[in-house]
């Protein structure tokens, strides 16, 4: 105890005397720990849901958008021939028409219960209470399951003959997602089980398959609550989905435009995307965002490790005399160097409990203006770590400098 | 003596020059963040239509039911009533007036080398061209009555005429947009006010241009495909635009004078007294506003949160830098108390070492200064290849360029103030004695 004081006590009064520098130095590690701490977080967030799998064979799978511009045209009909077109194409294993693909932003949302009284209860409440969930519905013709690579973990592909045409009419079964199901039905098996949208309307779950992701994301809950129908889209609008080799995959894109405007011309035709592409669009933002962050995170740490570096540099420079008369005075090259180590520790604390005070504040402020989730604290402790090694890094080289003076030299030049 | 000072301040620079080029590394740095985000805000609030802004206004009447308040807050309707826009139009006691609605459509060439597209543009009414000052380069916009005949024309911008007609130019001739023939009656050069300030706030209110414009009823009359916001309360059946239960539209006038002004607000309380005693409007609490062009823009926080976010973030970047050069500059000076100590034995004021260090703090600014200006030129060019509309407009303008130069000398001066200010008050005969 006594000799922690020993050591301590010089320290404390030299910091009371350089008041000045110890808080710049201080505050300097405050703001750099709680701008970095929610910079690291914000990269953090975002590049967990960037990287979010989406469920589907996205290496093999083209997706291309077409609108029927014909008002007189059999929509489902036309869909059909497009897709047996596609499937003559050499090279190409599947396809499918479906109405929205994962990442794809256009979402067809349902609200659905695991049971008719769950439901009347939800619309009763007008909000999703109970075993109910907002769930995106995707149609699509015979083939969807396979043609997507849907990894099925119970249950059966649907059979031809559940496939229904027209919005009106809800199929009778469904594929749902492993986490749709364990939201659904917490306690049991989902196979088999009924669900309901519409209260007349029950659907059998003839499947579960693994995850798949929603067309758009909804923060960091139920992104994976999504389930399939047996159901042919009969909009204008209509994307193709193509499971194709890699190796094959250039070859087809430049000939899926063609053999679909040789069927028929008067359509619009979006530009085929490997599914790559589709999700590169869909995170654009976040990337570039990413990017900014990242830069802004490293730009940071060098300027304040800059700052922090020369504030030790010059502050131990400053007391080489008195370095001189320790070690005239018997102390040894140790003391010297833990002597100006603990004072950086201390200075580095102070900053660092700050900034932890800071960072949370910050955090608040963002929640409130941007879409920021609550900032975990392990990452303020991260911070405070990697803030308390840089600060024993820069303080290092001057302080190793001034414990290599010799006692003679040292009050002999100063 | 100014000189003499810049001579010992370059000198001094010289000697030290890691630690010079890592202060104007950390000023050059924090500006050029700055300056970047600064300079993304200043043209994304940039004025749209530069001289004419003063003149326009947007009205906005809440028909909304009492009930729906509880959850909306104060936010304001996605726009107008297709009865409160006629009503108005027809009342004729702005200058001029117009409704308009985003939209879109399939254009159909007809040709083997063009494929059908689809094109976004405008359906408005028809003081919607000489109200917001759109300049043709040939023919001109319809007029009143061919709103009310529904008439089959179309107003074409610059680059889907080139697009369809190439250089001929396709005043006269026929465009086929869902399946329905029109006839070109006017081409705009293209006008692309930024942002889009007219229509309804979406995700690409910067960057996308409208570039066909038709008659709003004719539009409504066929059916075609709107963009934006439609918000209905009760049921109305399937008459949705046209009933007085759904905000879609978006209504603009033109207000000559200051009079002209308060007399349409007069108006607009009138005609909102009018329709209350006839039932509508149940909102007692939310009176009809009238928004001049730029406070709307605010109002309608046309900025992404992004783009304030960054800007956020650079402004700490650049104050995180400032305080390391505040360090560098205050180790700097102190170091050479010895110096200082012996030019104020020798009878220099404290002014004169002060004035000594200033220099040389402003000095280390002003290269920071050339330092972020070619950061911030290297950061707006990041931002151009950015896929984000306002992307293209990230340009640095004359007034920014100054502002970038005499931010970074304000900065630095500011950072060196503290540091000089220790240096001046370095007492001269102890230092001596020590020695």
């Amino acid at each position: 105890m006594r000799i922690i004081k020993l050591e301590l006590q010089p320290i404390l009064v030299a910091l009371r005397r350089h008041k000045l520098i110890a808080s710049l130095l201080a505050i300097l590690v405050a703001f750099t720990c709680a701008v970095v701490c929610n910079v690291a977080f914000m990269i953090q967030q975002r590049v967990m849901s960037t990287q979010l799998s989406s469920g589907i064979a996205e290496h093999q799978l083209i997706a291309i958008q077409s609108v029927t511009l014909d008002p007189s045209a059999n929509q489902v009909v036309r869909h059909q021939e497009d897709v047996s077109a596609l499937r003559t194409i050499s090279g190409i294993e599947s396809a499918a028409a479906v109405d929205t693909l994962p990442l794809d932003e256009n979402d067809n949302a349902q609200g659905t219960c695991a049971s008719e009284q769950a439901l009347l209860r939800a619309a009763q409440a007008q909000a999703i209470v109970g075993n109910c969930a907002q769930v995106s519905v995707y149609d699509g013709s015979p083939g969807m399951v396979k043609t997507l690579g849907l990894h099925l973990l119970a249950g059966r592909d649907f059979h031809l003959d559940e496939f229904v045409s027209g919005s009106q009419l809800d199929p009778p079964v469904a594929i749902i997602t492993r986490a749709l199901a364990k939201k659904l039905y917490p306690n049991g098996d989902a196979l088999g089980e009924t669900l309901y949208t519409d209260p007349d309307k029950p659907i059998r779950i003839v499947g579960i398959v693994d995850n798949v992701l929603r067309p758009s994301l909804h923060g960091s809950h139920g992104n994976y609550d999504s389930m399939f129908w047996p159901q042919y889209p009969d909009q204008s609008v209509v994307t193709y989905v193509i499971s194709v080799a890699t190796q094959n995959r250039a070859w087809v894109l430049k000939r899926v435009s063609t053999a679909l405007y040789q069927l028929d011309a008067n359509r619009i035709l979006g530009r085929p995307r490997a599914f790559a592409q589709v999700r590169a669009s869909y995170f654009q933002n976040d990337e570039s965002m990413i990017g900014l962050l990242v830069c802004s995170a490293l730009g940071l740490l060098l300027v304040s490790a800059l700052g922090i570096t020369g504030l030790s540099n010059f502050w131990v420079q400053q007391r080489m005399r008195t370095v001189g008369i320790r070690r005239a005075l018997g102390a040894t090259r140790m003391d010297i160097l833990r002597y100006f180590q603990i004072e950086n520790f201390i200075i580095v604390s102070f900053g660092v409990v700050f900034g932890i005070l800071m960072g949370i504040g910050l955090n608040l402020l963002l929640m409130v203006h941007f879409e920021v989730s609550k900032l975990p604290l392990w990452y303020l402790a991260l911070g405070a770590v990697a803030l308390w090694i840089l600060g024993q890094l820069a303080a290092l080289a001057p302080a190793l400098r001034a414990s290599k003076l010799s006692p003679v030299a040292a009050t002999r030049n100063i | 003596m100014l000189a003499y000072y810049v001579e010992l301040a370059v000198n001094s620079l010289f000697r030290a020059r890691i630690m010079t080029g890592l202060m104007v590394l950390a000023i050059g740095l924090g500006i050029g963040a700055s300056m970047t985000m600064i300079t993304v805000l200043h043209v994304m609030s940039g004025n749209p239509l530069p001289g004419r802004s003063t003149r326009l206004y947007v009205p906005m009447l809440d028909p909304r039911p009492s009930s729906q308040g509880s959850t909306e807050g104060n936010s304001t309707p996605d726009g107008f009533t297709w009865v409160d826009a006629t009503n108005l139009m027809s009342a004729k006691r702005a200058d001029r007036q117009a409704a308009m609605s985003s939209g879109y459509a399939a254009v159909q060439p007809g040709r083997d080398d063009l494929h059908p597209f689809f094109e976004t543009g405008q359906y408005v009414t028809s003081d919607f061209f000489r109200m917001f000052n759109a300049q043709f380069l040939i023919g001109t916009g319809w007029t009143a009555a061919q709103d009310g005949e529904r008439a089959h024309v179309v107003v074409l911008n610059a680059l889907l005429d080139r697009k369809l007609f190439g250089d001929a130019g396709g005043v006269g001739k026929i465009v086929r947009l869902n399946n329905v023939d029109f006839r070109v009656i006017g081409v705009l050069d293209d006008w692309r006010p930024q942002p889009k300030f007219y229509a309804q706030k979406n995700g690409h209110i910067f960057g996308e241009s409208d570039q066909f414009f038709l008659p709003l009823q004719t539009a409504l009359d066929l059916n075609f495909g709107f963009n934006g916001r439609l918000s209905c309360w009760g049921s109305d059946g399937n008459k949705k635009r046209q009933s007085d239960k759904c905000t879609w539209l978006q209504f603009w006038v033109e207000l000559d004078s200051p009079a002209r002004v308060s007399s349409y607000r007069r108006f607009l309380i009138n005609y909102w007294h009018d329709q209350q005693a006839s039932g509508r409007f149940p909102r007692n609490n939310a009176p009809p506003h009238l928004y001049g062009l730029m406070a709307w823009l605010r109002h309608e926080q046309v900025i992404p949160s992004n783009v304030s976010m960054q800007l956020w973030l650079a402004v700490g970047f650049q104050f995180v830098c400032m305080l390391s050069v505040v360090a560098l500059l205050l180790a700097k000076f102190l170091r050479r108390s010895g110096e200082i100590s012996i030019r104020r034995a020798l009878g220099a004021k404290r002014r004169d070492i002060f004035i000594q260090f200033g220099v040389e703090s402003a000095l280390i600014g002003g290269f920071g200064g050339v330092l972020g200006l070619m950061v911030a030129q290297f950061g707006l060019w990041t931002v151009r290849q950015r896929p984000d509309g306002y992307a293209r407009l990230a340009q640095m303008d004359i007034q920014m360029l100054i502002s970038a130069i005499v931010l970074a000398i304000v900065a630095s001066v500011l950072a060196g103030f503290l540091p000089a200010w220790r240096a001046c008050n370095v007492p001269p005969a102890l230092r001596l004695k020590e020695q």
